[in-house]
């Protein structure tokens, strides 16, 4: 039996998704179901004055109406450390809470809850509630703020005097950019069922990234005991870092169904799930200083970041240059600024994806500066060290992503003048950047349970929101236990499950592989025992370390003919099951660095008259360790270049900052790429064996795909039109004006 | 008291009476009264195409239209496109290609993709692209997608 891992195998979950059949939150039934609908502020701060649901108790089939005066009871307590609403990924702060009290704090916030016997009633209902307020001024203008912004002290490093290098360096570039807030817009609306099964007892489908994360926050805002509270989510519609923490939804849903002590549904409308996360808006300013031959001597990179007033959301955004290039000095900064708004959250390469656009703009432009192609100038400030913590990679074959995909490319070709590359009426421009992510893992338990009839149930409460963790699970699991792909099968988000973290930052792949092979060998060593048992076992004497699981039999590594059928040595030892239970942990103290890289080349047409811009080609090469699936891997770097040109081209969230509401709060107004604006892209997955990272040399691939290729397109938009637009995103007016 | 209007539809081939507010989109009617959750709701408003189901042959968003408007017609939802358990060439080219990440969308881009071939309009992925444009992937699965209904046209022996 061939080994899957490596292979371009089929989702094993794909028959159910092309079916129907697959059941995401909001399509589990239970009878008596009663449906919510969330009644959402009009103002960004002040407090509510009144509220007014007769009208709205008066609608057919309106059961109540949930507000912060007559809620069921929640956890009150507070203090930093102990906040019972901060769940396992909650930045610094003190978490909104959901009709807690009569504070406003952003527009669209939920002041009631409408709960009635039909969607349609819920929905009509919540058009009826009458709010006063006592509003108050309020600020949502990041530019406005920035001046204010506060210092992140953790994220301030100083590497040599920067200032002086720059302010001495013979060629110089120092810019000023900007992105703009982003939402997610997972196609799948955020949902939640809550099944009430008597006694108090609730079983929770909600859309998430993390199923023990929301059952542990639910458990701290509604003081229930653990074994109380189940949540479930065997499918999600998309998320890209939005299912991260638990959202006020699920909160609501589950206090619905403890005031009417009966089932609940509750899913948020488009314009409602703009009140969630999203990608920060981000001012980046880079300054480069270099001698004439290209060599780095200076990089500053200063970041403001805009954030919630009772929450300080920042990751990474500055320190990227120090893990790709070399500099003898560097200086970061990073701010944020407080707005009256709702907390951002992580969106795919939170930090990377702004910071390192920024980053690589500002490298294209040095190379213009420089007279220099933008590629060499990567090439001779490689760095073989990551220069932040001065330790080296546990692989970084960066340098083979820039060659190999600069030849797929045909970057050979490029004549570096810019406007000097037609196609009829069409500009044509080539851009290239260079993306980075880090290589994370965590502590993450597998459950396998093998019967003797030759089948694996591979358990672990983690997600799949798309990825193919099912898909890798299945593979790694029957790799590793010699059973074919169809012999397994794989139990992921329920939080009765053993423990995970959050699906996040790329980690999931990694963190769960190896603890499936951890598990593995415990069923392996197992099996082992219970075949030294059989008369004349011919594995008399052998350690769980010589022998392998292979096509259904235990066999010797030495001696391929000393082997013991599974099915045998079970039955031998009447033992119809088997199952082992063990954590992977991991050891991220031992001095390596751990990042995955890329190289990204771009094409665009500019219609010269027009301005219009099409993204017409895009290579992207990937090292990020062994590839577990190439198909599903390929599919993750290819939807995260769509979203790279959605960054580029089109996303931007538009405040009123009069009303301080978001404006284009749909995906009519809100622009993603759709399919005709998407072309030729083309992956390569460059090869980068790793025995150091963790043992089966896995990197993840969730993030790396869309850092850099904003850049890549920016930079190539200056080629074809020789006109630099360093805010995103790239529109017709900015390329015109 | 809100009277409720007798509906008949057809769909998946079998004959199903409704009694539904004037009110009801065909997608809730689907997916909360019919209790075919396969048809997914992601914008309700026309906006993405999670919803996109057959009617009477032609694809048409079910958020945006009234149950009661549709008596007598012919559903066809992504419950409907398999037959005896085989597959629709365009399910096992969705799979094949993959074409999807999520899968909320995909439903929606299958039956779509069906109305697409029906039409007979896409000659070219080019236009394929533009045809689909309807239906948006936010995993961002569309080369895959064209892939996909590229090789079912060729199953099915409607490409040119």
């Amino acid at each position: 039996m061939a080994p899957t891992i490596g292979t371009p195998t089929s989702r094993v979950d794909g028959h159910a998704k092309v079916t129907g059949e697959a059941r995401y939150a909001a399509e589990f039934d239970a009878p008596g179901l009663a449906y919510g609908s969330i009644v959402g502020s009009t103002i960004a701060k002040g407090r509510i004055a009144r509220i007014d649901a007769s009208e709205a108790l008066r609608v057919q089939g309106v059961i109540d109406v949930l507000t912060h005066l007559n809620r069921p009871h929640m956890a009150e307590g507070g203090g930093a450390d102990e906040d019972p609403y901060r769940d396992d990924v909650a930045p610094e702060g003190s978490p909104f809470r959901p009709l807690y009290d009569d504070r406003i704090v952003f527009s669209g916030q939920p002041v009631a809850l409408v709960l009635a016997e039909t969607w349609e009633a819920a929905r009509y209902a919540a058009s009826q509630v009458r709010v006063d307020y006592d509003e108050e001024p309020h600020v949502t203008d990041l530019h406005r703020r920035r001046d204010d912004a506060v210092a992140l002290r953790e994220r301030t490093k100083v590497r040599g005097d920067a200032d002086t290098a720059f302010a001495a360096a013979e060629v110089r570039h120092a810019g000023e950019y900007f992105i703009a807030m982003e939402h997610h817009n997972p196609m799948e609306l955020f949902a939640s069922t809550v099944i009430w099964d008597g006694d108090g007892k609730l079983t929770v489908y909600d859309k998430t990234q993390g199923v023990q994360n929301v059952q542990c926050y639910l458990c701290g805002v509604f003081e229930m005991k653990p074994e109380d509270v189940r949540v479930v989510s065997p499918f999600v519609g998309g998320a890209f870092g939005s299912g991260l923490r638990p959202q006020y939804s699920v909160a609501l849903a589950v206090m619905a169904a403890r005031a009417l002590q009966r089932s609940v549904r509750l899913v948020l409308t488009r314009r409602q799930m703009y009140t969630l996360g999203y990608r920060p808006g981000t001012i980046e300013r880079v300054a480069l200083g270099a001698k004439a031959d290209g060599t780095l001597e200076a990089v500053t990179h200063e970041a403001i970041g805009m954030t919630s007033q009772f929450e300080d959301f920042a990751r990474n955004d500055t320190t990227w240059s120090g893990t790709l290039y070399r500099s003898a000095t560097a200086k970061y900064d990073h701010k944020l600024a407080r707005l009256d708004v709702s907390t951002p959250c992580d969106m795919r390469a939170p930090g990377a994806a702004t910071g390192v656009y920024a980053l690589e703009c500002a490298m294209d432009e040095l190379a213009v500066a420089l007279k220099l192609d933008p590629l060499e100038l990567r090439y001779r400030n490689y760095s073989d060290r990551d220069q932040n913590e001065d330790m080296p990679f546990t692989s970084k074959k960066l340098r083979e992503c820039y060659r190999q995909g600069a030849e797929a490319f045909g970057w050979s070709k490029r004549d570096p003048q810019p406007r000097a590359m037609r196609d009829g009426s069409e500009l044509v421009g080539w851009g290239m950047a260079t993306g980075v992510w880090e290589a994370l893992q965590m502590k993450t338990a597998v459950r396998i349970l093998l019967t003797a009839n030759g089948h694996a149930e591979v358990a672990c409460a983690t997600s799949d929101i798309g990825t193919g963790t099912y898909t890798i699970m299945a593979q790694v699991a029957a790799d590793m236990l010699g059973l074919p792909l169809d012999s397994i099968s794989v139990k992921l988000g329920d939080s009765t499950l053993p423990h995970s973290p959050v699906e996040g930052g790329s980690w999931t792949a990694a963190s769960v592989s190896n603890a499936i092979a951890s598990t593995a060998k415990a069923i392996r060593t197992e099996l082992l025992q219970l075949a030294q048992k059989m008369p004349q076992s011919p594995l008399a004497g052998a350690t769980p370390d010589d022998v392998a699981l292979v096509d259904g039999r235990i066999v010797s590594k030495q001696d391929a003919a000393r082997a013991v059928p599974i099915a045998d040595a079970m039955r031998h030892a009447a033992v119809d099951r088997i199952e082992q239970e063990t954590s992977a942990d991991f050891d991220e103290d031992d001095g390596y660095a751990r990042n995955t890289h890329s190289a990204i080349f771009a094409e665009v047409k500019v219609d010269e008259q027009l301005g219009v811009i099409r993204v017409t080609r895009v290579v992207s090469a990937v090292a990020a360790g062994r590839i577990l699936n190439t198909k599903t891997a390929k599919s993750q770097i290819m939807g995260s270049v769509v979203g790279g040109i959605g960054m580029a081209l089109h996303e931007e969230t538009l405040i009123d900052h009069d009303l301080g509401r978001i404006m284009n709060a749909d995906i009519a107004e809100y622009h993603v790429p759709v399919n005709a604006d998407v072309h030729e892209i083309e992956v390569i997955f460059v090869d980068e064996p790793d025995d150091i990272v963790n043992p089966l040399g896995i990197k993840g691939v969730g993030e790396i795909g869309i850092v850099g290729v904003a850049a890549a397109i920016a930079n190539a938009i200056y080629h074809a039109t020789g006109k630099r637009v360093r805010d995103l995103p790239i529109t017709l007016d900015k390329l015109q004006g | 008291m809100v009277s409720r209007i007798p509906v008949t539809l057809v769909v998946n081939g079998i004959e199903t009476q409704l009694e539904v507010t004037p009110w009801t989109t065909l997608l809730d009617a689907l997916r909360d009264h019919l209790h075919l959750t396969g048809t997914k709701k992601g914008c309700d408003h026309g906006q993405c195409g999670a919803c996109t189901v057959l009617i009477d042959g032609r694809r048409v968003n079910s958020c945006l239209t009234l149950t009661v408007m549709k008596d007598g017609a012919e559903v066809t939802t992504i419950e409907g496109l398999a037959t005896d358990g085989a597959l629709h060439p365009l399910q096992q080219a969705f799979i094949d290609h993959d074409a999807f990440q999520c899968g909320y969308c995909t439903p929606g881009q299958i039956c779509s993709a069906a109305g697409l071939l029906a039409e007979g309009k896409a000659r070219t992925e080019d236009e394929i692209r533009e045809l689909m444009s309807g239906n948006i992937c936010r995993c961002g699965a569309y080369p895959n997608i064209v892939a996909a209904i590229h090789q079912a046209m060729g199953a099915m022996g409607s490409a040119s």
